[in-house]
């Protein structure tokens, strides 16, 4: 038998034939690629043992309860709590991303020094001793200048113990600007003085679940607007009973799509319908009577400038479609109410269509009814000692944002003012601002000017949890704990039909060297030593949350959420306007052809908290397409402005010219430009920074002539083919 | 063409061409068959030997000894938990309900008594159906509303006398009973594999469709 090259060359072959005949490779294949599932350098979660704990969410003011799943110490997914009255076990998709602010790439993860130039977000880190001994300085120079009025604090609310920590050290020391971001919620609270004449703090909260039949002026009821879980539960309810909805909007937005009917105005006569509806409720004598001061005055008015007919025309309207609205909505069986306050309401809005509309309210009787809308008290239950010696020291000093004083006691801040006052006199009337929870540089209109008045602000201390646009023009970093790693009450404000407070607690230790900011607070003051430090009797912050809160501390701690009861305030005479105040909704060069108005949805999260990277992933690509922003047009726009769907183009305003993509939908208004809010961040998050543009960089701000806060719902603007 | 091809210039017509002898075609074939046979043998019997490396248990475990004195069957220890989730594994503190001492007179149960409940250290049992990260599975919605059996997937384990030897895989670490004793993938029982194929040809069978791809990858 003669074997050689060919014989091998077969057993070779033969022996390849017989492997595919046997479960070899097949077998091989299948575990090789269990394999490379299982290398130890892949991010997996941890086996072990999985707990629960509860606590609360604030990534937005909606107030919902959580609960954490956790494999041993490490948290790896937040969900709805079942028992909470707000989301029932609902969560948004915020709120499920939370994990990601947690661990994410933009946490503050140290006390940090600015080394670079304003606006670069770049830092040195220090330690807290060191940190604290630079804000004790500051403080120090302007007490001993004599300037300690100087020193300002901006926050995301005025409720709970750690904005009023903050407004006690200011008070202590002899400064009365302590300011808050405005929201709609301020918007009302100034209708409540207005027209009601009441003094106090009121909150406004509405009886959605028994209303028969709502009237949005552009609230995306079902996209965020107040308590975003609590609003989709509320539109199940009217979804169940049929409740009917109408919506007034230049967009068909998810809640106009929702709603039984959309009603597409001209943009920036939302108000104008809001009268021309009082006007058909009484020229048909249908108004609810009650204790009305200016009743004639008012319904001159309407007659002579806000007729069915006039409005007709000037929202493009049907005549008789407004009066069949104001009949149907001033039927007593209809159990209505109108609402506004546009998008998710995070902004403060136009108080002509906030009075409007509240009018509206007035005139069905729907204000302190069933189903329609309430003025409570706001919560006081937060007293310290002391606190009204420091209020009437503070009393008489002005505020620099005038707020309560003059011209605008409607407001009880108008952080809007600040950036404009800075850069008109050259020079900051701000010595030392705090920044805690709040994100001004990105949510201020009119960015350019923001920012240039915060370069002028000369010292500026953050508490950010994260790094955001704001804390690019800070000088020290003194990080708070995230909202998974601190307690905190949170009085939720966003509407809810009964006062409610949640405690956040530390469901994981503090991955970084982070601190809550109420003891960073509380050091601040000790540190101050003297008068300052005995308006601070607390051995920490922990120890404040339980002297403070009392017989509720414990409950908090138990149950996560305190719900009250608040009885309506009485709201003695109303009275109705003789004059509508006359300022555009629509800032901006009225040469320009288009009109260029926010859009708000519960992907994109416009306020001080950005979208985590989970959340930026649900974005469709008509709103963000790679970096870039999409704007949405008519087809009609599309044509006479030379556009193609999917196409570049430019975006001009006042204020900036950006490069954003186009995208030509049948779902919105002629000469209308509808642009995503939340986008455009800078947050030295390599997922977030550099995709859009923020929505503040290209509108002018316009301050409101009776409120004061800033009025403006959109600008004018030109799209043009790139 | 022709020029470059001599030795068939040179040939007469009809005769063959003069090549350098080779092997013949028989010895060819036989060495093609025996490469064929070895490699069928390599794959079918030494292969899964290789393969899998055999691990004993700490200690050994019988099933049946239990089952006889519990009153709710496997879930009498295989407990579920409140929030639905399934417990797997009894844990140390379970089996220490009873174990704090030594009851019978099983080796057994002296090791796991002396070495594992005196010392609160948990038993390391190796896990034969422990699937890999990226599966979800929840028993809850198999046991509790298919109500389907344990012994559908797991076979006649309550019924065992002693622990079987675990044999894991070398290249994934997983449990010889995934893929199932038989090499090809031959299933006599439902519960001789736990691929995915075996869960989704009972989810055809019984609900009409595989279901999509992230009902079990989340």
């Amino acid at each position: 038998m003669k074997i050689d090259r060919r014989s091998f060359l077969a057993l070779g072959l033969g022996a390849a034939a017989g492997t595919a005949f046997t479960p070899l490779p097949w077998k091989l294949t299948d575990d090789a690629s269990i394999w490379t599932q299982n290398w130890r350098w892949l991010p997996l979660p941890e086996d072990g043992d999985v707990t629960y704990e509860t606590t609360a969410c604030t990534l937005c003011p909606g107030g919902c309860g959580i609960r954490v799943r956790k494999v041993k110490d490490r948290i790896v997914k937040i969900e709805g709590l079942p028992e909470h009255p707000v989301n029932q076990g609902g969560i948004c998709a915020l709120g499920i991303s939370g994990t990601q602010i947690l661990y994410g790439g933009s946490r503050v993860t140290s006390p940090m020094r600015r080394s670079g130039d304003r606006g670069k977000n770049e830092w040195t880190r220090i330690t807290w001793d060191e940190a604290l001994a630079e804000v004790k300085a500051q403080i120090n120079a302007l007490v001993d200048a004599d300037k300690a009025d100087t020193i300002a604090c901006i926050t995301g609310s005025d409720r709970g113990t750690v904005p009023l920590l903050f407004k006690r050290l200011l008070a202590v020391l002899g400064s009365p600007n302590f300011m808050t971001t405005a929201t709609m919620e301020d918007s009302y609270r100034a209708v409540f003085r207005k027209m009601h004449g009441l003094k106090g703090p009121v909150d406004v909260r509405f009886d959605f679940e028994n209303t028969g039949f709502v009237l949005s002026f552009g609230s995306g009821l079902i996209e965020g607007w107040g308590s975003p879980l609590r609003m989709i539960r509320a539109a199940n309810v009217w979804k169940a009973n049929k409740t009917p909805m109408i919506q007034v909007e230049q967009r068909l937005s998810n809640t106009a799509a929702f709603s039984g009917g959309l009603l597409a105005v001209n943009p920036g006569t939302e108000a104008d319908l809001a009268l021309g509806l009082c006007h058909a409720i009484i020229s048909g004598n249908l108004h609810q009577a009650g204790s009305v001061s200016g009743f004639a005055e008012f319904a001159n008015l309407l007659k002579q400038k806000y007729s069915v007919d006039t409005v007709a025309t000037k929202t493009g309207l049907k005549a008789t479609a407004i009066v069949d609205l104001a009949r149907k909505f001033a039927n007593p069986a209809s159990r209505s109410v109108a609402v506004c306050g546009r998008g998710k309401g995070t902004t403060a809005g136009s108080m002509r269509e906030f009075m409007a509309v509240h009018a509206l309210n007035i005139l069905a009787g729907r204000v302190n009814a069933p189903g329609g809308v309430f003025a409570v008290p706001a919560p006081d239950d937060i007293a310290w000692a002391g606190d009204t010696v420091m209020t009437s020291a503070i009393s008489g000093k002005t505020r620099i944002d005038e707020a309560g004083t003059g011209a605008y006691t409607l407001a009880d801040s108008l952080l809007n003012r600040i950036p404009s006052g800075i850069v008109e006199k050259g020079e900051s009337s701000i010595g030392l601002l705090f920044v805690s929870e709040a994100n001004p540089v990105y949510t201020l209109s009119g960015t350019k000017n923001v920012r240039k008045a915060f370069k002028k602000i000369p010292y500026i201390v953050s508490f950010a949890t994260c790094l955001d646009d704001t804390t690019a023009y800070a000088d020290l970093i003194l990080p708070n704990h995230s909202y998974l790693e601190r307690y905190q009450d949170v009085p939720v404000r966003a509407g809810l039909s009964k006062p409610l407070v949640n405690l956040t607690k530390p469901v994981s230790a503090p991955v970084y060297d982070t601190q809550n900011v109420g003891d960073t607070v509380i050091s601040i003051a000790k540190s101050l030593e003297g008068s300052v430090a005995e308006a601070f009797p607390w051995e920490n912050y922990e120890d404040c949350l339980a002297k403070t809160l009392g017989g509720r501390w414990e409950t908090l701690k138990e149950k996560g959420f305190v719900e009250g009861e608040a009885n309506p305030v009485a709201l003695g005479n109303v009275i109705l306007p003789s004059e509508m105040p006359d300022i555009p909704a629509i800032s901006g060069d009225g040469n320009l052809p288009l009109i260029l108005l926010p859009k708000d949805s519960m992907r994109l999260w416009g306020d001080a908290v950005a979208d985590p990277p989970f959340a930026l992933k649900i974005v469709p690509d008509t709103e963000l397409k790679g970096t870039e922003t999409v704007v949405e047009v008519s087809p009609k726009t599309a044509v006479a402005q030379g556009l193609e769907d999917g196409k570049e183009a430019v975006l001009t305003t006042t204020l900036k010219s950006v490069t954003v993509k186009v995208a030509v939908s049948d779902g919105i208004m002629d000469g209308v430009v509808a642009i995503p809010r939340g986008l455009g961040r800078s947050s030295a998050e390599k997922y977030l920074d550099d995709k859009g543009v923020n929505v503040c960089e290209l509108m002018e701000p316009q301050e409101d002539k009776v409120s004061g806060f800033d009025a403006v719902i959109g600008t004018r603007a030109s799209l043009k083919r790139a | 063409m022709s020029t470059s091809n001599h030795e068939a210039d040179s040939l007469a017509p009809g005769e063959a061409p003069d090549r350098k002898q080779g092997a013949p075609g028989g010895v060819i074939v036989l060495f093609f068959i025996v490469g064929f046979a070895l490699s069928m043998a390599f794959g079918w019997l030494v292969f899964p030997k290789l393969l899998y490396s055999e691990k004993n248990q700490p200690f050994d475990f019988n099933h049946k000894i239990h089952m006889d004195l519990v009153d709710s069957g496997c879930e009498s220890c295989h407990v579920f938990r409140e929030d639905g989730t399934y417990a797997g594994v009894p844990t140390l503190a379970q089996c220490a309900d009873c174990h704090q001492d030594v009851q019978g007179e099983s080796k057994d149960e002296e090791v796991f008594v002396n070495e594992y409940v005196a010392n609160e250290k948990e038993v390391p049992w190796l896990i034969y159906s422990r699937q890999p990260d990226c599966v979800f599975f929840s028993h809850a919605a198999h046991v509790k509303m298919a109500e389907m059996e344990c012994k559908e997937c797991h076979g006649d384990i309550g019924e065992s006398e002693s622990l079987k030897v675990y044999r894991e895989n070398r290249i994934t670490g997983y449990s010889q009973d995934i893929w199932g004793e038989n090499i090809a993938g031959i299933r006599k029982n439902t519960w001789d594999g736990m691929k995915m194929t075996d869960c989704g040809k009972c989810h055809e069978e019984r609900m009409g469709s595989k279901g999509p791809c992230f009902q079990c990858h989340k």
